[in-house]
């Protein structure tokens, strides 16, 4: 069921990108569950942390709905706005590397030039019971 | 628990599962679709069917499997696919990183040519579509060595679609049958490789190497039409040799450049699909029949018992030899496909549409990489099968094994030996010895060369085929000696002196004088044990016809 309303959430967000969207379907209420900003911050990996920030995004969705107010009927979607640039194709030769001093500066830990990451990738708690974000 | 009972098929396998036969896999649609799997006039009696199949009778415990394969090959290039800095395999960690690979602020994708070359070469060679415009997305999950936070893919429109693979299994109790089979491709999309990621449980981190992430990757989705382990990984096999000659990617799955996932799921003949499972990682040849195989078996044991299959990611233990669930970043997700913004579509050409004028640096034209494609292995099956009037197995057998090949043709070229003979001394002899041992043909302490001379010396009759066996397993115990020198240090070069042999023939008569009664009295395998006597009077330094018409004649006198 929140499954659900998180699509039609994340649909709302790429109201303007067609392609992946078939017609968006009706906004059901402005609301945003505690469910849904949930799921959304285990897919973005932030933290919404506020009632103030949820406020944020609630208004951040009506005003992309405004999209919708707009008729696309009979309109051929843009695949991107450089879609009629061509593309730039390079020769395969080796022009880069050898910066590992450079780049590893940005990482905070680091262990024999290797960039230093915690364990597995999900900080949120209580991961056994988020399987179940799987199942729709 | 009875074990199930399921229909004969993969031969050579204790267990067997029902194949679904030919003309009703085709009609099958998407990898998902739970469409009949019978044939399509039959679905007035499906429901009937169905409405049985709760209450199991005899003869219905059979279940048929369906495997669908994801490969990902690493593109064999020089840089990588968005970037120019280098791919290889083994350098100090984070050395072969660019600044768009790490993904700092401001970098831009930059397509590499020669990645586009390589998924329209082998696009063509398995029978693909080529699409002259397709596009690049992104997919987003979050993981330590993916630095962007998404990989730039073809979800949308990849670059080429509708292949085939045609591959041969081998059936029979002496697996000398050999049948053919095709398997559907999908699609092949061009897309980013990640870096590697090191666990360190005991201090509780994760090491980052970022020197394969951005390396180009062909993902080849291969539409489920295998029903067991052993398609396959004959379907992986034949791709790998295609791939390697093509020279698109050089395919080792030891370092990690062809990689399998497989969809796998059960379901009664007849009956809708069941619900799959996607065992990820399958990264080593050995394992990847017996991963699908277990996970067969694991999800027809599930259901006899009652139990249901979860549309699930699980991975391949190899030390327990069985599939767990996973979890972490394969989690069921959502990957929140969208257009890649700094990449327009990648048009191809081909000699017709090349526009006039075009910077040929910035053009792929289709044909021309046509004309380009070598030899494919089932062209060079077919060749030796002709040229050299081997079986199909033989070729078969020919160029799964790294280097035969190469070992055989040098073979062939130094020695005036039947083509024959050489391929059964390669087939039987050669390989059976590096078997047995467990080496690679590179590791093999005989040379062609030396292989080629000792086939010689047979084959102008200076030895005996007995003796140059017992010339091959001293040239495999003493590396650097020739066939010649071990013939005349052991003395083995065929009796040439027939006074001697008749000398040895007529000596090992009055010896025997009781087998020579049995000869008189007319047992026919009397003359064979005297043959067998005289053999050994001569050390097998002679030819056993040579003997017994010898023998034939002084008995007979």
């Amino acid at each position: 069921m929140w499954a659900r309303a998180a699509r039609l959430v994340l649909r709302a967000w790429a109201g303007g990108r067609r392609g992946f969207t078939s017609k968006a379907e009706p906004q059901e209420s402005g609301r945003v569950t505690a469910e849904v900003i949930e799921h959304l911050e285990r897919l973005a990996l932030v933290d919404f942390g506020s009632q103030e920030a949820v406020a944020r995004l609630e208004t951040a969705i009506a005003f992309a709905d405004r999209l919708r107010e707009v008729d696309t009927d009979g309109v051929e979607p843009m695949e991107s706005v450089l879609e009629d640039r061509c593309l730039y194709l390079r020769s395969d030769n080796v022009v880069e590397g050898n910066c590992a001093e450079e780049l590893l500066q940005n990482s905070r830990r680091v262990v024999e030039d290797y960039f230093v990451a915690p364990p597995g990738n999900i900080p949120l708690p209580k991961l056994d019971e988020q399987e179940s974000f799987s199942q729709s | 628990m009875a074990a199930p009972m399921l229909r004969g098929c993969c031969p050579g396998r204790r267990w067997a599962l029902a194949c679904i036969d030919h003309s009703s896999r085709h009609g099958r649609g998407a990898p998902t679709g739970s469409r009949c799997s019978g044939k399509r006039g039959q679905s007035s009696v499906a429901p009937q069917h169905l409405a049985t199949a709760g209450k199991p009778r005899k003869g219905e415990h059979e279940w048929a499997a369906v495997v669908g394969l994801e490969v990902h090959a690493q593109i064999s290039s020089n840089s990588k696919l968005f970037s120019g800095s280098q791919v290889h395999f083994v350098a100090p960690p984070n050395s072969l990183v660019s600044f768009f690979d790490a993904s700092l602020p401001g970098t831009l994708p930059v397509l590499n040519r020669r990645c586009v070359e390589a998924a329209v070469m082998t696009g063509l060679a398995l029978n693909c579509r080529i699409n002259k415009k397709s596009l690049f997305d992104r997919k987003h999950y979050f993981y330590a060595d993916l630095p962007a936070g998404y990989q730039i893919t073809q979800q949308r429109l990849p670059i080429a679609v509708n292949g085939s693979l045609a591959y041969s299994i081998r059936v029979g109790a002496k697996r000398s049958q050999v049948i053919n089979k095709t398997v559907r491709i999908k699609q092949i999309q061009l897309e980013q490789d990640s870096g590697k990621s090191l666990h360190d449980d005991l201090r509780s981190q994760t090491l980052i190497d970022l020197n394969r992430a951005g390396v180009g990757l062909l993902e080849v989705v291969l539409e489920p039409d295998m029903s067991c382990g052993e398609e396959a990984a004959t379907a992986v096999r034949e791709l790998q040799l295609i791939l390697q000659a093509l020279g698109t990617s050089q395919a080792n799955m030891a370092e990690g450049q062809l990689r399998v996932d497989a969809n796998i799921s059960v379901h009664r003949p007849g009956e809708p699909l069941g619900v799959r499972t996607e065992v990820k990682n399958l990264n080593s040849a050995r394992f990847l029949a017996r991963a699908i195989d277990y996970e067969i078996q694991r999800q027809i044991r599930e259901l006899e018992n009652g139990g249901e299959i979860l549309n699930e990611t699980r991975s391949f233990d190899f030390k327990l030899g069985c599939t767990v669930p996973m979890r972490d970043k394969e989690g069921k997700q959502d990957y929140r496909f969208i257009p890649e913004p700094n990449l327009p579509p990648l048009l191809l050409y081909d000699s017709e549409s090349l526009p006039a004028g075009a910077d040929p640096q910035q053009v792929v034209n289709i044909d021309q990489i046509r004309e380009q494609l070598p030899e494919l292995p089932s062209v060079t099956r077919e060749k030796l099968v002709q040229q050299y009037g081997m079986l199909p197995e033989q070729s078969l057998t020919l160029l799964n094994e790294v280097g035969l090949l190469e070992f055989f043709q040098n073979v062939i070229k130094e020695t005036r030996a039947e083509p024959k003979k050489v391929t059964s001394w390669v087939l039987n002899t050669f390989l059976g010895f590096l078997k047995q041992q467990n080496l690679a043909v590179s590791e093999s302490p005989v040379t062609s060369s030396a292989l080629a001379e000792l086939l010689d010396l047979l084959d102008r009759k200076a030895i005996s085929s007995a003796a140059a066996k017992q010339v091959f397993r001293e040239l495999w115990a003493n590396e650097g000696k020739t066939p010649a020198q071990i013939i005349s240090e052991k003395k083995l070069e065929l009796m040439q002196d027939q006074e001697a042999l008749e000398q040895l023939c007529q000596a090992t008569l009055e010896e025997h004088p009781q087998v020579v009664m049995d000869v008189k009295k007319g047992n026919p395998r009397a003359i064979n044990k005297l043959i067998g006597l005289v053999r050994k009077a001569t050390l097998s330094r002679a030819e056993p016809a040579v003997i017994k018409e010898m023998l034939e004649k002084k008995l007979s006198s």
